[in-house]
């Protein structure tokens, strides 16, 4: 057995260092551990409560409109305003825009340069991977972070500016759009759905989210090899074997995502456990600190609406900042793969049923979902009616309690408050890599990194193992949402 | 064509926004703008290949003074608790406070940049009661000192450059490190509080695309309404340096033009303005901050003045989400 301490772990919003016991060239047993911490729940309390609405999108420069979106819902519940439907449609469109650009930025700034390097030259995909995806380099890298910078172009109407947009409000959004606008918009959107066409897929969206299963993907690979940046990436994926590496813990949450006027959801909360679904009951939430540098609280792991975060650096069995999040005690996985299984999208399912929820499982799913997007933007414009409110007057009680959840690129993201005398006496945020990437709880259970990364090959002489990076970054981790 | 600038950029106690915010700088190629600016990221947490002992071996390199560096940047505040240890962040790998990795790589640049209110100031990440003493490069809020101290100066002569803002535009940190890689950034291309002056010495308020309201003090009441978001909504676009609403943020847009009120993210101290950041706190009726520059009783006789003469029009589109009532239309010929 032997140890390797990895890190700093790049290409991951935020800092991150992974701990690995190896055994015959395997990964034995992993550790995940969240190096920083910045206090956002301790220095919330005390403050006037719609404050949050500045302070919470700040926790991320990734995904601050789905942090923005939490705090505002939770804000909405504790006040009993609903936003008009336009204020409903916009904030689609502000996370919608967000989540694209993640998965996006993911995929070809993230992900992919992994299979650029040296240990892979011999593979046959190499060259091409190299010229496409190379960091700061890869002529589809560069591509796709010019796409990327028209699309937040999107974000400087809707929102004023990206990231820290505070247009989003417990009663809708405070930029109203004006139908010249709602009009540039859809422009925008559809020359985002071009470039995902022409560069991404190498076909209409619609061809892709008609393949109803793995063998017609297959089939579709097949037909035109090489041909979009997804189908180089299915090669890559089949020649390495991604599809089993890095297994999940094979139940996924889902809280809902693009939330429509009736209530409805696009992509359906709930959760997926080995094929079934199942309603998700919020009250079976937990956080356990037993291995986080956080003191424990004398009761064990407690609901968010209660939580405490005091941290305790020198506490004995802690390795990390993030708390364990638990469901019905139990360890889930979130992001994408939860979302596009909750829908019942039928080639993710399929997948997963052949495959599991492995590495190929989560960027499959990542990149069905972007596919998805623009289409649900189009709609969402075209149900907005320019002059109509766009936002309702919101009164906080001084006394009140709130939940916020909303569906970050990274999966469930969850707010909780308790509003004392008009001020946050509680703020508590669980989300989703907090999920993901959580430690051990008090039954000793490690998290879904930390189990999907067992087993996971290590070639002699690695020191930060490749198949460890493809695991972890499979997860897209935000780290700074994570310890908050 | 001078050789490239080597940069290492670090990321501490923020949120990684302003490297978000940097990848929407305005071009079609953004590793082109870089190159062709003389601009060379040695190691860029997010874009970079380069993983765990890659990176540590270049660090030490550089910290042991075995390779030259030309520019640290550092985004997000430092953080030195708890009790002074820094070890509410330790470089990932290295079981090393970020803050001792800082200290030693800045004595080894010939220029250190912050780029963002948490590395210039402390920021977001230093509110509340600042659970992880968190202070800027060589600022805590408007006090020189910081992790660096006050009499800092890097080899090349000047002090932390402060990129404040939260975010940083694109344009703010791209022309700074453009202007060191040509040598054309010096000590008077600072304002008193290190900001490079092409921005600092702007005023949000400059450009504002709600400038009849606030000639006409027609305020706006809640947020989605039109008008000055100065006189109930918290807005300090008269007092903020920046150029937000002339150099327009993704394209069009700006925080007046998204609907909400400036919070002066580019000043020290702005995470703790001692009032809710979406209202103004006033005295008599009269904001406390007043526009920068502007005696309070002129401010109050022209503010009656001005509410006096207010056209209809203005009043009534003040507090509506979208035109009510249109400018009137004037025949040009007679």
């Amino acid at each position: 057995m032997s140890r390797l301490i990895v890190g700093p772990f790049n290409r991951v919003e935020g800092d991150l260092e992974v701990r690995l016991d190896v055994a015959d060239g395997r990964v034995a047993s992993a550790e995940v551990v969240s190096p920083m911490y910045r206090g956002f729940e301790q220095m919330l309390v005390g403050r006037p409560a719609m404050d949050a609405l500045v302070v919470v999108p700040r926790i991320c420069g990734i995904c601050s409109v789905s942090q923005s979106v939490a705090a505002a819902r939770a804000l909405a519940a504790a006040a009993g305003v609903t936003p008009p439907p336009n204020g409903v449609h916009t904030t689609n469109l502000m996370l919608g825009t967000e989540n694209a650009a993640d998965h996006l930025s993911h995929f070809y700034l993230f992900f992919m340069p992994d299979f650029t390097r040296p240990a892979y030259a011999a593979r046959p995909w190499f060259a091409e991977a190299e010229r496409r995806f190379a960091a700061l380099a890869g002529v589809q890298a560069r591509k796709a972070l010019a796409a990327r910078q028209r699309w937040f172009e999107l974000l400087g109407t809707l929102g004023g500016k990206w990231p820290h947009t505070q247009s989003i409000q417990p009663g809708g959004s405070s930029r109203a759009i004006e139908a010249a606008e709602r009009l540039r918009l859809l422009a925008r959107v559809r020359e985002f759905r071009a470039f995902l066409e022409q560069e991404l897929v190498g076909a209409p969206l619609e061809e892709l989210l008609a393949l109803h299963d793995e063998a017609a993907l297959e089939r579709w690979r097949a037909a035109a090899p090489g041909r979009g940046d997804l189908r180089l990436w299915l090669d890559i994926a089949a020649d390495l074997g991604l599809a089993t590496l890095g297994p999940g813990p094979g139940r996924l949450l889902g809280y809902g995502g693009f939330v429509q006027p009736d209530g409805g959801h696009a992509f359906p909360p709930g959760v997926w456990e080995d094929g079934r679904i199942v309603p998700l009951d919020l009250a079976t939430i937990t956080e356990d600190a037993t291995h986080a540098w956080l003191a424990d609280a004398p009761e064990g792991a407690l609901h968010p609406s209660v939580g405490l975060t005091r941290p305790d650096a020198d506490k004995p069995g802690g390795y990390t900042w993030n708390k364990a999040p638990r469901l019905a005690g139990r360890v889930v996985e979130t992001g994408a793969l939860a979302r596009q299984l909750l829908a019942g999208q039928p080639l993710v399912t399929d997948f997963v049923a052949r495959h599991g929820c492995g590495v190929a499982a989560r960027v499959l799913a990542r990149l069905v979902e972007l596919a998805r997007l623009p289409g649900l933007m189009e709609q969402a414009l075209a149900a907005i009616v320019p002059r109509e409110p766009f936002h309702v007057a919101t009164r906080l009680p001084d006394e009140a309690e709130g939940c916020g959840l909303t569906e970050a690129a990274r999966g469930a993201l969850g707010h909780w408050l308790r509003l004392e005398r008009g001020r946050i006496a509680s703020w508590q945020i669980v989300a989703p890599t907090s999920w993901n990437f959580s430690p051990r709880d008090a039954a000793g259970v490690p998290g879904a990194l930390e189990a999907a990364l067992v087993g996971a090959p290590v070639s002699a002489g690695e020191t930060t193992p490749v198949a460890v990076q493809h695991v972890v970054r499979s997860f897209d981790p935000c780290m700074v949402c994570t310890v908050h | 064509m001078n050789a490239p600038l080597d940069v290492l950029w670090l990321q501490s106690g923020g949120c990684g926004g302003c490297s978000m915010s940097l990848l929407c700088a305005d071009t079609p190629d953004f590793p082109a703008l870089l190159a062709d600016a003389g601009l060379r990221l040695l190691w860029h947490p997010s874009l970079s290949r380069a993983s765990g002992d890659e990176v540590t071996a270049l660090l030490d390199e550089i910290a042991n003074g075995r390779r030259p560096l030309d520019v640290l940047v550092v985004e997000g505040a430092l953080l030195r608790g708890p009790n002074g240890s820094g070890r509410f962040h330790l470089l990932a790998g290295t079981g090393v406070p970020m803050i001792s990795w800082v200290r030693r790589l800045a004595a080894q640049a010939r220029h250190v940049v912050a780029v963002g209110s948490c590395a210039a100031w402390g920021g977001v990440t230093a509110g509340g009661a600042n659970p992880t003493e968190a202070c800027g490069l060589q600022y805590e809020d408007e006090l020189a000192g910081g992790l660096l101290g006050a009499g800092f100066r890097a080899a090349g002569g000047l002090p932390v450059v402060n990129i404040a803002g939260c975010p940083t535009h694109p344009g703010w940190v791209l022309e700074t490190l453009m202007a060191l890689a040509d040598g054309s950034l010096a000590a008077a291309d600072l304002d008193a509080l290190q900001r490079p002056r092409f921005y600092a010495d702007q005023l949000v308020h400059h450009g504002c695309t709600r400038n009849e309201y606030y000639e006409f003090k027609a305020s706006a009441e809640r947020p989605s309404d039109l008008g000055c978001m100065m006189e109930h909504l918290g807005c300090k676009g008269t007092q903020a340096h920046a150029d937000c609403n002339t150099r327009l943020w993704n394209g069009e847009g700006s925080c007046t033009r998204g609907g909400y009120a400036c919070i002066s993210c580019t000043e020290p101290g702005f995470q703790e303005p001692g009032h809710a950041f979406d209202s103004t706190p006033k005295l008599a009726g009269i904001p406390i901050g007043l526009p920068t520059d502007m005696p309070k009783a002129w401010f109050v006789a022209l503010s009656s003045l001005a509410k006096s003469a207010t056209p209809r029009r203005v009043k009534q589109n003040a507090v509506a989400d979208h035109v009510v009532v249109p400018p009137a239309i004037r025949r040009t010929r007679k």
